[in-house]
């Protein structure tokens, strides 16, 4: 899809770059994925031409701020990324560093996710233009969050953007990612690591409200040592077609992880979910709830795999997707999984695809509430679970509002 | 039970009803007449087509009505979306209320009583009333305050639940109320409590159509007049007395086999008792003042 030789024109230490040749060698082996292939099973991916996209860093100016008013004036660290290129960093807390390309962290890219874990991240690493290193010192309890906003408004760029977050030893803090865009046709390919140290506990929240016409194929991985707290959020409002893939491994004994994604899928937009939880250590949990709509001619796909290994004994991990079809021509999926080699342990999964509950809104008329305010109520509620877990009670708040203007300007009669 | 003034009297008509599910015709034409002030019971066995009665008339999708009419003050009832039904003054407390996940009591009133003002939609003043009013109620009928500020019936038992209907029939303030077994899954306290309320209500004007299995909710509810209804028709009409003669001997003497059997009896309400004054802590129409003081409303 892209060439290798663009390595060579990279920032970064020696043996970063031998990392990235590596990188560009098995990404042009795996050539361009297809959607026999499983895990590009619903998805759009055969529309992807490369061709369209070039590999650049131009830079720019920061995005439009979006749901995330009012986030940064009280932040730990702010960080602005644009176009492949890092524009500024703030630091404002003590407790928390953050590293940008050849300031002495190259070496951590790659912590997590050293390799993949499809072939998009194999690009990431190999052309990761602007990556961005947070690292949380051990025992720092940071109240307020660390921000990165990744911004993309040049037509027809294909760019890279990665986040290393190192959380030490007993460390607490919350980083969200916002991905902004234009509306110009862009490719964006992010890959997030988390490294949760024994003890941590880390919260991490991805808002998505990129334009319509841009391509987004994130991949977020993390780790999950001893008795570490990890809470992800994940909230997809814009994009073409935009992927998440989220794998969390738990490796530490006593871990726990909750994975809560919000979405909302309008126009022609296709959104599109993998998860795997991945519990690897004895006594460990994991629970993820995904709420969505889709709305117009939208779709969303959603995927799940529960993979308990052998030697996870005493696990708790479960799995529930629900979702809401606005519209007769909108349409979702829902594909849950379990891989369970471990008898001892307790896993579910629920899906559910549906439009809005006739009986919920046969009550609320029946007491008085118009058609369309029962409509919008009921759809409000559905996801009201879901944003009280989101682990940033701002994001909560701003989602919660972005979603109320959804549904009360929506008629949804017409899906019924 | 007393009516109140004429001018505030409200009636709801149905005559010679006929409703389907699918293709089997529950209701075969029913006739009833409930008016302010009157507390009608409609008892009949299982499969009688009492809770399609309720069903029916408050608009639940899933039903058609083959014949027949329903008319609160002479409009069209049938003709109005469930909403629209709300809004004319009909209230259905239900047999199952549905979980609403997300949706607290205090924001799906307040959007009906705002549209009752008038108002596009309710304010935060209009929700912390609504509020109030809820928690007033609550306690008269001994829900903790607690459970009406969660989500509509979610976590609550079926006790609750039906306290919960008793509560929300209470702040609206209903011109008829439809009851639909409202005793079933209540302990006698909690039957006790919500029947005071709903007859407090009846007292200040309130018509109530109490769908029944059982007589024991008549104890405390002490209806005007009692309807036997068997295979989708009104079979039987009297008063008190007839609640009393099915304690005793069932449904059985009702039961298709009977020569009496299938005869629609069409029961007159409105102006069959004296008009009363109704007190000045209960509004002549309850819809007037939607945000009364909660204090006053419980009296």
């Amino acid at each position: 899809m892209f060439s290798p030789d663009l390595v060579d024109a990279l920032d970064g230490s020696d043996a970063l770059a031998k990392r990235r040749r590596a990188a560009a060698d098995r990404a042009v082996a795996a050539g361009q994925p297809s959607f026999t292939e499983e895990v590009w099973r619903y998805t759009p991916i055969d529309d992807l031409d490369p061709a369209r996209y070039a590999f650049a860093a131009p830079g720019g100016t920061a995005g439009p701020v979006g749901l995330m008013s009012g986030v940064d004036d009280g932040a730990a660290a702010v960080v602005h990324i644009a176009n492949g290129a890092v524009l500024d960093v703030s630091v404002r807390a003590d407790g928390v560093r953050v590293d940008t390309l050849g300031s002495g962290a190259d070496d951590l890219i790659g912590t997590v996710t050293p390799e993949g874990p499809d072939v998009f991240g194999d690009w990431n690493l190999a052309l990761a233009s602007a990556p961005v290193v947070v690292s949380i010192d051990p025992k720092a309890v940071l109240t307020d969050p660390i921000v990165v906003h990744v911004h993309t408004d040049v037509e027809g760029l294909a760019w890279f953007p990665r986040l290393v977050v190192m959380a030490g030893r007993t460390s607490q803090a919350t980083v969200i990612e916002h991905h902004t865009g234009g509306n110009t046709p862009a490719l964006i390919c992010p890959l997030t690591e988390l490294s949760v140290g024994d003890g941590a506990h880390l919260g991490h929240v991805t808002v998505q409200e990129l334009g319509d016409a841009a391509w987004q194929i994130a991949n977020l991985s993390a780790d999950a040592g001893r008795d570490a707290n990890l809470r992800i959020g994940h909230v997809a409002m814009g994009g073409d077609y935009a992927r998440a893939r989220i794998g969390i491994d738990m490796t530490g004994r006593g871990g726990h992880s909750e994975i809560d994604a919000v979405y909302f899928g309008r126009g022609t937009s296709t959104l599109d979910f993998r998860t795997f939880q991945t519990h690897v250590a004895p006594h460990t949990t994991s629970d993820l709830l995904f709420k969505g709509a889709v709305d117009d001619y939208a779709r969303a796909v959603y995927t799940g795999l529960i993979r308990i290994e052998a030697d996870a004994s005493n696990v708790q991990a479960d799995q529930t997707n629900r979702n809401l079809k606005l519209s007769p021509n909108a349409w979702a999926e829902s594909v849950p999984n379990l891989e369970i080699e471990n008898s001892d342990v307790q896993c579910s999964h629920a899906s559910s695809i549906g439009p809005v509950d006739a009986d919920q809104r046969f009550y609320l008329e029946s007491r008085g509430v118009p058609t369309d305010v029962a409509e919008a109520l009921v759809v409000r509620g559905f996801f009201d679970e879901v944003l009280d877990a989101l682990p940033s009670e701002q994001i909560s708040a701003s989602v919660r509002q972005r979603i109320d203007e959804l549904v009360s300007d929506a008629d949804f009669t017409a899906a019924l | 039970m007393s009516a109140p003034t004429a001018e505030a009297a409200h009636t709801l008509r149905i005559e010679g009803l006929h409703a389907s599910a699918g293709d089997t015709e529950i209701l075969q034409g029913v006739d009833l007449e409930v008016s302010s002030g009157r507390v009608h019971a409609v008892m009949g066995p299982n499969g009688s087509g009492k809770s399609t009665l309720a069903h029916v008339v408050m608009g639940r999708p899933g039903y058609e009505v083959t014949a027949g009419s329903v008319t609160l003050d002479g409009v069209d009832v049938l003709s109005l979306a469930p909403w629209e039904r709300a809004q004319a003054g009909l209230f259905l407390a239900m047999q199952h209320p549905t979980e609403v996940p997300g949706v607290s009591a205090a924001q799906a009133l307040a959007e009906a009583l705002a549209l009752r003002a008038g108002d596009d939609g309710p304010s935060d003043d209009q929700l912390e009333r609504t509020r109030s009013l809820l928690e007033a109620e609550a306690a008269a009928v001994g829900l903790k305050a607690e459970l009406v500020a969660r989500p509509l019936n979610v976590d609550m038992s079926g006790g609750e639940k039906k306290r919960n209907e008793t509560v929300q029939l209470a702040v609206l303030q209903p011109r008829i109320a439809i009851l639909d077994e409202i005793d079933s899954g209540l302990d006698i306290d909690a039957l006790r409590a919500c029947a005071n309320r709903i007859e407090a209500l009846t007292e200040a004007g309130l018509g109530v159509l109490a769908i029944t299995h059982f007589t024991r909710v008549l104890e405390y509810l002490r209806p005007d007049e009692v309807h036997v209804i068997v295979d989708g028709r009104i079979v039987d009409s009297g008063g008190p007395e007839l609640a009393e003669a099915l304690e005793a001997d069932g449904y059985t003497p009702y039961l298709p086999e009977e020569p009496d059997a299938g005869v629609a009896v069409s029961i007159g309400g409105l102006g069959s008792t004296p008009a009363a004054a109704t007190g000045a802590s209960a509004p002549d129409d309850p819809f007037a003042d939607p945000w009364a003081d909660p204090l006053d409303e419980l009296g």
